[in-house]
């Protein structure tokens, strides 16, 4: 998959606008076969909503001047209602302060559900301004009217139309006008869109429509919802992913526990959870003591002795083999290049399992009632399990609704839902709605980790010692080919297909002789676990060994780092970027490097056993860039080889800032994300599981560990991109490539251990 | 039955005694705002307030606060927990939020026992709560910002 894929077409779009009650009802998307515009709009006016209409956006205001701004992404610590009501209110001309979001829960109407990928912003842009524009025209339509003079005499500001000395605000219009009216494909191109000069909200400072209940306990999220008669459900999670099954549940043990009831084996149609049984209880602690209590007896599946060492050893048998994989990239000819090579540089670069770790554990609520299973859990990408539940149920899509709530913690985990099969299996055999929580253990257990990886290169070099091409072998467990096979893309070549999730960040900006990039799924990976997507997901590793080889190939070739790169990063051929995405291309990379190598100051001479790193990313994806260069200031203890970070210096180039305070957090988050990923977090699998299930093993980055941190953002005007994952991409290599020049040891395992 | 008082009022339950306090509160008593992370008392996201003392009620059994007072999130009225909800906003601190009731709790704690902490105090009293967003530069300066101007 890739972003195209999410975009949604920007033609055959209706915008409809209708009082219904005494709320006018907005909203821009498009009208189901079979209708006309003029037919869904009277369904949505004497409704309040259609079902003949697919809206992308929705938004509402009510006679009293209040804007409702419908959301249906996930908020998950992004504040992503925030910038995406901003974007629709700026065009709108609406007053910040009456605006309000509310987060829906699943309906086909809402189009394809998901938030992840960084993808919010650079995909709803353009639909949430044309919807926005489109309710001023609207607006100013009916307040020309209401004013007595001309529309084009109109101007709409802070929830007023304004004409002159005289105005009529929004609520006025609203519970005054009798509005009906469609704007069709036609007109909705030629929308007013406002010029960045003249925008009021977009890119101006703000706070967060979240934050306040989230400093009061008042946020709600999955695991705060309940339902009267409902039932606690506990996971007895069998030793391997795939293929356990149970030979025997002695719950003998439990049956003194008070509030205990039962223990369910779980059979489930879709096979996403197999061998796993369930203990019910009135209440959680009893729960959760009977867990402990409850005998399950297993035939472990046949992974049960998988060790990461397996992993990474099948991986770099993969990387060797040249007739593996699938090409993801395949300029000039390599294979010349390593013929005629007169010297070659190789490496190995690896990553070691990480967790995902959101600190709210797993947890479902389903109830079933007239028909219908309503889910109540945070999920990240709703459209995905839809299709799961509804093979597990054995019942049709529309009888599964999923409500959504705040996500303590995403960074990918919740874009699988799988938690909700087992606990929907459980309402539908009990009759009660059932809520299934995870205890940490069986959170970690149950995660769809970020697999670890290996990646080889191998650099040819002419006669002169001129670069003259680079193979690149990334080998993972594809989270994709389980998850979701039907986003998997074509190779180059048009032989296989590869998960793009798994390479992308080999598709980098650097120009280069020749390039070929092999992307391959490692089996054993598969078959051990369910490998999930990992904040930043493949760039988050493949990274790792890109940067850090840039680096080896720059001392190889004695260039400094950054000259190095800048040389290569000249907007050259399909560097050259188009517009709206990546215009500038690879000069906007090079702009962003030689801003933070001038900032951190770049080559100056430092104290022994310090050293510098730089390293560069382009972002999740090649046609969604958001440019950024980091470098990292590291100090070795020449001791005990540990290793702190002094200061991360990143410069930001993500086009226009739409939330610039969200944007700043989220960029702080993921830098800190980052340094946490390449020195404080990693597990491995021992007997087919993972060996830190919580925090007295696993250790990811506390306030003690916080470096200074010096980020900057481009001031741009040009198309916004995303920003909740790229600032991670650099980190790593920056300080692996710190690592070297403070001790002359190349690191090229993650996380980093100087033995 | 197990007494105590609860952010001000008088409440109990009957609940077996090794029964985690966090759950009485969430599950019987139904202050959704102490969360559930680790379960064992190295994440802070449970933090209550124990006879005015920061405690992980995930590892605390409810017998063990017979006749004593207990103060959640939502029941906060201490300076040092007002200054700092506030400045909580005013840094525009939290991102997922989750974590965010056990930071402020332990926070009041600090600064009811230190009103002018250091960077190395900040570090020693918050280096057991985990925020797995990572939101820790803001959490520093809001209770920086907090124990300057908030008047504790």
């Amino acid at each position: 998959m890739g972003i195209k894929d999410q975009k949604t077409p920007m033609t055959r779009r209706t915008f409809l606008a209708g009082t219904a009650g005494t709320t006018l009802v907005m909203g821009l998307g498009s009208v189901l076969p079979g209708c006309s515009s003029e037919e869904a709009a009277v369904d949505l006016m004497a409704a309040g909503a259609s079902n003949r209409f697919s809206p992308a956006v929705w938004f509402e205001i009510s006679g009293t001047g209040d804007v409702k701004i419908n959301i249906a992404k996930a908020e998950m610590g992004q504040h992503v209602g925030t910038a995406l009501a901003r974007i629709v209110a700026d065009e709108l001309g609406a007053d910040w302060s009456r605006v309000s979001i509310d987060h829906v829960y699943t309906d086909p109407k809402w189009g394809y559900m998901v938030t992840g990928g960084s993808w919010s912003v650079v995909t709803s842009f353009t639909m949430l301004s044309q919807a926005g524009a489109a309710g001023r025209t609207v607006l100013l339509e009916a307040g020309a009217k209401l004013l007595g003079v001309e529309v084009a005499a109109c101007t709409a500001e802070n929830g007023n139309v304004i004409a002159g000395d005289q105005s009529v605000s929004f609520a006025e219009i609203v519970a005054t006008g009798d509005i009906s009216r469609v704007i069709n494909d036609e007109e909705m191109a030629a929308m007013p869109v406002k010029a960045a000069a003249d925008r009021t909200l977009i890119g101006k400072a703000t706070a967060a429509l979240d934050i306040p209940e989230k400093t009061e306990g008042a946020a709600v999220y999955g695991l705060d919802t309940e339902l009267p008669n409902m039932v606690y459900a506990h996971p007895l999670i069998p030793p391997t992913r795939y293929g356990s099954t149970i030979n025997s549940i002695d719950d003998s043990g439990a049956g003194d526990i008070p509030g205990y009831l039962q223990t369910i084996q779980i059979s489930d149609p879709s096979d996403t959870v197999q061998g796993w049984a369930l203990v019910i209880a009135e209440s959680f602690p009893a729960a959760m003591k009977a867990s402990s209590a409850v005998e399950v007896d297993w035939a472990a599946g046949p992974t049960a002795g998988v060790t990461e060492a397996h992993i990474l050893a099948e991986g770099e048998k993969l990387a060797a083999d040249r007739s593996s994989g699938v090409l993801v990239v395949d300029d000039g000819d390599v294979a010349a290049a390593r013929e005629g090579a007169a010297e070659t540089l190789s490496a190995i670069y690896r990553t070691n399992t990480a967790l995902h770790f959101t600190l709210e554990p797993q947890n479902a609520l389903v109830e079933f009632v007239d028909g219908v299973y309503h889910i109540h859990a945070g999920n990240q990408w709703q459209s995905l399990i839809l299709p799961y539940l509804a093979t597990a149920l054995e019942v049709e899509e529309s009888a599964i609704v999923i409500h959504q709530y705040y996500l303590g913690g995403g960074y990918g985990r919740r874009l699988f839902g799988d938690q909700m099969i087992p606990a929907a299996i459980a309402a539908k055999e009990l009759g009660r709605p059932v809520k299934l929580v995870f205890q940490r253990a069986e959170d970690s257990r149950f995660d769809c980790a970020r697999s670890p990886s290996v990646a080889q290169l191998d650099a040819s070099f002419d006669a002169d010692g001129g670069l003259t091409g680079i193979e690149h072998a990334i080998v993972a467990g594809w989270p994709t080919l389980t998850m979701a096979p039907g986003f998997l893309a074509d190779g180059v070549d048009g032989n296989g297909k590869f998960d793009t999730f798994s390479a992308s960040g080999s598709d980098h900006w650097y120009t280069l002789p020749s390039h070929r990039v092999r992307a391959i799924n490692n089996d054993l990976a598969q078959r051990t676990f369910q490998p999930g997507w990992l904040r930043a997901v493949g760039p988050g590793w493949i990274s790792w060994g890109v940067e850090g080889f840039m680096d080896e190939l720059a001392e190889k070739m004695g260039e400094d780092a950054v000259e190095f790169r800048l040389a290569r990063l000249d907007a050259a051929g399909k560097n050259a970027g188009s517009a709206p995405n990546s215009a500038g291309g690879s000069s906007r990379l090079a702009d962003v490097l030689r801003d933070v190598a001038e900032r951190s100051g770049w080559g100056g001479d430092l104290p022994e056993n310090e050293g510098m790193g730089v390293a560069v990313s382009q972002g999740q994806e090649r046609p969604n860039p958001t440019w950024t260069a980091c470098v990292a200031h590291i100090a070795v203890d020449p001791d005990t080889n540990a290793i702190t970070v002094k200061k991360i210096w990143q410069t930001i180039d993500c086009g226009t800032v739409v939330h610039p305070d969200g944007a700043m957090a989220q960029a702080e988050g993921a830098t800190l994300w980052g340094v946490s990923l390449a020195l404080h977090e990693g597990t491995e699998f021992v007997d087919g599981e993972v060996k830190d299930q919580n925090l007295n093993t696993y250790t990811p980055l506390r306030m003690a560990d916080v470096p200074e941190l010096d980020i900057k953002f481009v001031e741009s005007d040009e198309f916004p991109m995303g920003l909740g994952e790229p600032p991670l991409i650099a980190v790593a290599p920056a300080i692996g490539n710190a690592v070297y020049a403070a001790t002359g040891t190349r690191v090229r395992d993650l996380p980093i251990r100087l033995s | 039955m197990i007494q105590f008082e609860l952010n001000g009022e008088t409440v109990s339950t009957d609940s077996p005694p090794d029964t985690p306090l966090l759950w009485v509160i969430r599950d019987e008593l139904k202050l959704k705002g102490t969360k559930f992370g680790c379960g064992i008392a190295m994440c802070g996201a449970c933090t209550v307030h124990l006879d005015g003392a920061a405690t992980r009620s995930c590892v605390t059994p409810v017998s063990a606060v017979e006749s004593m007072t207990v103060t959640t999130i939502e029941g906060v009225e201490s300076d040092a927990s007002k200054a700092l909800q506030t400045a909580w906003v005013d840094e525009q601190v939290p991102q997922c939020g989750y974590c965010q009731s056990g930071q402020i709790m332990q926070a009041a704690d600090l600064l009811s026992k230190n009103p002018n902490p250091s960077d190395a105090d900040i570090d020693a009293a918050m280096n057991g709560n985990l925020c797995r967003c990572m939101a820790y530069t803001r959490i520093r300066k809001a209770i920086k910002s907090a124990a300057n101007g908030g008047g504790v």
